[in-house]
């Protein structure tokens, strides 16, 4: 304050007047040199694209002929870019929500426990992860084959876990070696046994390598005697690898074929059923006297359980978005857990003292305070869903990639990616900058409006 | 009271347990990767990654080895850095001189223009890609380094400046006041006082920026040439035949995410503070 009052005593009026401009015009090119970098690149790379985006958007392919809004119309005609605008819809309706509603759930979650910082950390970092090395790395968990995809190998363990046999898809029997095939595919023992027998059954056609791991030599079970009123036998494979074996009998080398399912028929009816042991052997005790007949059943022989499609065409869409998720729950979750933090602790405790229980507390008091802070999750991830592209350019193979398209990949594969039309294109571009734009005002209002 | 006290216990180590559950489902997949990036392409052949958990024989760098050893993908991890670092510097000072002279300099049109660059934060990428690659193709921009940095410096500044100016404004009037009485020119100022005050903002913002350009594969898929494209490109050139190059996009991929996740553990907290108010793009 001092400073200023003994400057303004100085020098004469005019002179000060005039210093006073000088200084002033001097501010402004200062200022304007200050601007000016970004004013430049702005006007040039931004500006000036988006005005000739939306002029070349009222133009053919080529550039060359003014077509109208021709461009827009074709944009909800052509079949492929339909879709985009559809998988786009999908993609803006249902990642944000499930987004929204898992970080909610675990922003509640994780502040009951000690370790919330760790876990926080765990799931946000993601979000430091390229958006092309989660397509790769959800590309290696959504294999199709088991035994490269994490997801399917867990399919099918869950399957196989209800379902004891093993399939052999190509096994079948030797004509004329004592077994005949069924119409569903089953195979029966063409001459009845009884009680005390013991029975072989030969199939061929399972390559060595297909055999179960720990499957047994057969010809021990096989020579086994079967007590008066049980029923034995071996499912082996009748086949000696490297050659030397006599058909239709068991020969020293010969694999049983464990996991088999086995049933005992009598006068049309199965009495009795059992699955094989890892020598391929099989026993019916307790049998009543009387003549059998020993099934295979198709069940058997159908082709094995292969897991599920993910990368299919119907369930490409719902599979990128689970890859999203697992990039973008933390954002959601510590965002949504920094406006509970700032929730009044008094009205949830006084809820909790008045004896609600805890969901009755998330449901009346929480969700309803927090739900600015969920509109903002929300509506950043529109805008951020609105807008995606790597995913699904990497994660969907290449047959599939029509299926899977969203409006910024059809951008590019119209203008770049060999469409090469550019007016369909700059439309498309176009038509995304007018997406966005109602989510970008309420943002950047929310946005000002905190920093006040 | 035992018997809430007990519900609450039960109901807390159920908690711990669906918690524990996540997180290991979200560790998964990048194990996966890992131990992907370390087994031979005939061990990926026979099996899934997990069965190398039972027989760590599988494992080896040799990928990696092999990976360093390819000149086209050392460049492109070279090419990466030459995009992002040249790009965070430039966006941070750019938006800091245009942020700051925004917030407390005086010129014409001036609130005009903050409000243009506001709107434009909506702008798509997309949208700039087509005519901008006309223009450096006239310039001979097209397919170089410094043609994509242009590009993403281009489209961060919109954001960089909204971020700068509006914390800029926060500083005290009477600061800014007294440095010039001192006789401070605003050079002076905007270096000696304005920088280090605004250093939380500035490197938020540089954070999140570096992350963004380091991540990006758009923007430099289509101005970068084979000679100037980053390692996103590069990978992303092999995704065609996946099955059979899982050896090289598995190790590839780590080495890609492995910076950023880096800078992550190391600026935990201005890393969150950027990407959260980086979300609003």
């Amino acid at each position: 304050m001092t400073v200023t009052l003994t400057r303004t005593t100085a020098p004469p009026a005019a002179e000060a007047v005039a210093r006073k401009r000088r200084a002033r015009r001097r501010g402004r090119t200062v200022a304007l040199l200050f601007v000016l970098p970004a004013l430049l690149l702005l006007g040039a790379l931004v500006v000036y694209p988006v005005l000739f985006s939306v002029g070349r958007s009222f133009f053919d392919a080529s550039g060359t002929r003014f077509v109208g809004g021709d461009n827009y119309t074709e944009m909800f005609r052509d079949p492929a870019t339909l879709k985009a605008v559809r998988n786009t819809a999908v993609w803006v309706v249902v990642a944000p929500t499930l987004l929204t509603g898992l970080g909610l759930i675990l922003a509640v979650l994780v502040e009951k426990v000690r370790w919330a910082t760790a876990f926080k950390l765990l799931l946000f970092m993601p979000m430091a992860v390229s958006f092309l090395a989660a397509g790769i790395i959800f590309r290696l968990a959504y294999d199709e084959d088991p035994d490269k995809g994490v997801l399917n190998a867990a399919a099918v363990g869950v399957h196989d876990a209800f379902r004891d046999t093993a399939g052999y898809p190509t096994a079948r029997a030797r004509d004329g070696a004592g077994l005949t095939r069924g119409a569903d595919g089953s195979y029966r023992t063409g001459t009845t046994v009884s009680p005390g027998d013991t029975v072989t059954l030969g199939l061929v056609g399972v390559a060595p390598k297909d055999l179960p791991a720990g499957a047994e030599p057969a010809s021990a079970a096989a020579a086994r005697p079967a007590g008066p009123d049980e029923l034995r036998g071996v499912v082996y494979l009748d086949f000696t690898p490297g050659g030397g074996g006599k058909q239709g009998a068991v020969d020293r080398q010969e694999s049983g074929l464990p996991k088999v399912r086995v049933e005992a028929v009598r006068d049309g009816k199965t009495v009795a059923s059992t699955t094989t042991a890892a020598d391929g052997s099989f026993r019916f005790p307790g049998l009543e006297t009387g003549s059998y007949s020993v099934a295979l059943p198709g069940s058997n022989f159908s082709q094995p359980y292969d897991g599920i499609s993910w990368l299919g065409p119907a369930l490409v869409t719902p599979a990128i978005i689970g890859a999203y998720l697992w990039i973008w729950t933390g954002f959601a979750m510590v965002l949504i857990g920094a406006g509970l933090s700032t929730l009044p602790r008094d009205s949830l405790e006084a809820a909790r003292m008045d004896g609600a229980n805890e969901w009755q507390v998330f449901r009346r008091i929480t969700v309803p305070l927090l739900a600015p802070v969920l509109t903002v999750v929300f509506v950043t991830l529109v805008i951020n869903v609105m807008k995606v592209f790597d995913l699904v350019y990497i994660i969907a193979p290449g047959p599939v990639q029509e299926d899977a398209t969203v409006l910024a990949t059809q951008m590019w594969l119209v203008s770049f990616g060999g469409g090469n039309d550019q007016g369909l294109g700059s439309a498309l571009g176009v038509l995304l900058l007018l997406l966005v734009i109602p989510a970008m005002v309420f943002n950047v209002r929310r946005f000002r409006g905190s920093q006040r | 009271m035992n018997l809430s006290a007990l519900r609450r216990g039960l109901g807390n180590s159920l908690v711990q347990a669906v918690l524990v559950v996540v997180g290991l489902l979200w560790l998964t997949p990048l194990a996966g990767l890992l131990v992907s990036s370390l087994r031979s392409a005939q061990d990926t052949a026979k099996g899934g990654w997990w069965t190398a958990l039972t027989s760590p024989r599988q494992l080896s760098f040799d990928n990696y080895t092999s990976l360093l050893g390819n000149a086209g993908m050392t460049r492109a991890f070279w090419n990466t850095v030459l995009i992002s670092v040249p790009t965070t510097i430039l966006v941070v000072a750019i938006a800091a001189l245009a942020g700051y002279a925004f917030a407390w300099l005086e010129f014409p049109g001036r609130d005009a223009l903050f409000l243009l660059v506001v709107a434009l934060l909506v702008v798509p990428v997309q949208i700039g890609l087509l005519p901008v690659a006309k223009l450096f193709g006239q310039l001979g921009l097209f397919g170089t380094i410094p043609g994509v940095v242009l590009f993403h410096v281009s489209y961060g500044l919109p954001f960089a400046i909204f971020l700068l100016r509006n914390y800029f404004a926060e500083i005290p009037r009477e600061m800014l006041e007294a440095a010039r009485m001192d006789g401070g020119n605003e050079w002076r100022i905007f270096t000696r006082l304005v920088l280090p005050v605004g250093r939380p903002a500035l490197a938020s913002l540089a954070i999140f920026q570096f992350l963004w350009v380091w991540n990006d594969m758009l923007v430099a898929l289509l101005f970068a040439d084979s000679s100037s494209q980053p390692l996103t490109v590069e990978l992303q050139s092999q995704i065609r035949q996946f099955g059979s190059n899982i050896d090289v996009l598995a190790p590839g991929a780590f080495l890609s995410l492995i910076v950023p996740v880096a800078v992550f553990f190391a600026f935990q907290r201005h890393f969150v503070q950027g990407v959260m108010a980086g979300s609003v793009k």
